[in-house]
């Protein structure tokens, strides 16, 4: 089990992370179905605007499914920012895991790290956190 | 009557993994007791303690059934009904 995700990507997340400080911020990344390699970043809000929460607003979420049915694409990676603490899965993050297909991406731009930063992938089954190995391509 | 029920990937075991399924129900509770009844195990997926699941997300059409009347949402013939898990979760141990 690995993620393979290029430098422009992750460069936006970090990006994206830094930007919405201090609340977290959250998004996909969608590719061809079925072949788990993750190449279009869509950024989305986080309807709940705070520095421990994500939500992606029910609407969003909706439009979000439908784009990726009729476009004939699968989310393969669903990341969120911790602001203030490690790219590790909390005990929220794996409540509300609802994907068994996805990458779920951490990553920490705390300040106690800084200028370092976690990028970190996860997959998440049944309530089971199982931690993978991330290739970054250029 | 029929409605045109969407699955999650998660709750597709369920359904033997059928993405589409078909239910009766003039509200949202019927229906769930009619999917429930066809597909053992899939109502306690979507309720607890006779609410919905904060984690599950059900759309009638295009409209989130929580501005429709939650579960007492009425439903008519050829309405699709939309079921997906929220993305959700936090840096706070909040559950």
């Amino acid at each position: 089990m690995s993620l393979t995700i290029s430098r422009a990507i992750v460069d936006a997340i970090l990006d994206q992370s830094r930007a919405e400080y201090p609340d977290e911020c959250c998004g996909v990344i969608l590719g061809p179905a079925g072949a788990d390699t993750p190449i279009r970043h869509l950024p989305m809000i986080n309807a709940a605007h705070s520095p421990t929460f994500y939500e992606f607003d029910p609407k969003d979420l909706l439009a979000l499914y439908r784009e990726v049915d009729d476009k004939d694409e699968e989310i393969v990676v669903i990341y969120h920012s911790h602001t203030e603490t490690e790219a590790y899965p909390s005990r929220t993050d794996i409540a509300y895991a609802g994907e068994p297909g996805a990458h779920y991406v951490l990553v920490s731009t705390r300040e106690e790290i800084a200028p370092a930063t976690e990028f970190r992938s996860y997959r998440i089954i049944d309530g089971v956190v199982t931690e993978e190995e991330v290739s970054i391509t250029a | 009557m029929s409605i045109e029920v969407r699955i999650p990937t998660i709750l597709r075991p369920y359904t033997k993994e059928q993405k589409t399924v078909e239910a009766a129900g003039t509200t949202l509770s019927a229906l769930i007791t009619d999917l429930d009844a066809q597909y053992a195990g899939l109502g306690e997926r979507l309720l607890e303690n006779g609410a919905l699941r904060r984690f599950i997300n059900i759309y009638i059409n295009d409209e989130d059934v929580r501005f429709l009347g939650g579960l007492e949402s009425p439903l008519k013939d050829g309405d699709s009904v939309t079921i997906l898990p929220a993305v959700a979760g936090g840096s706070i141990d909040s559950l």
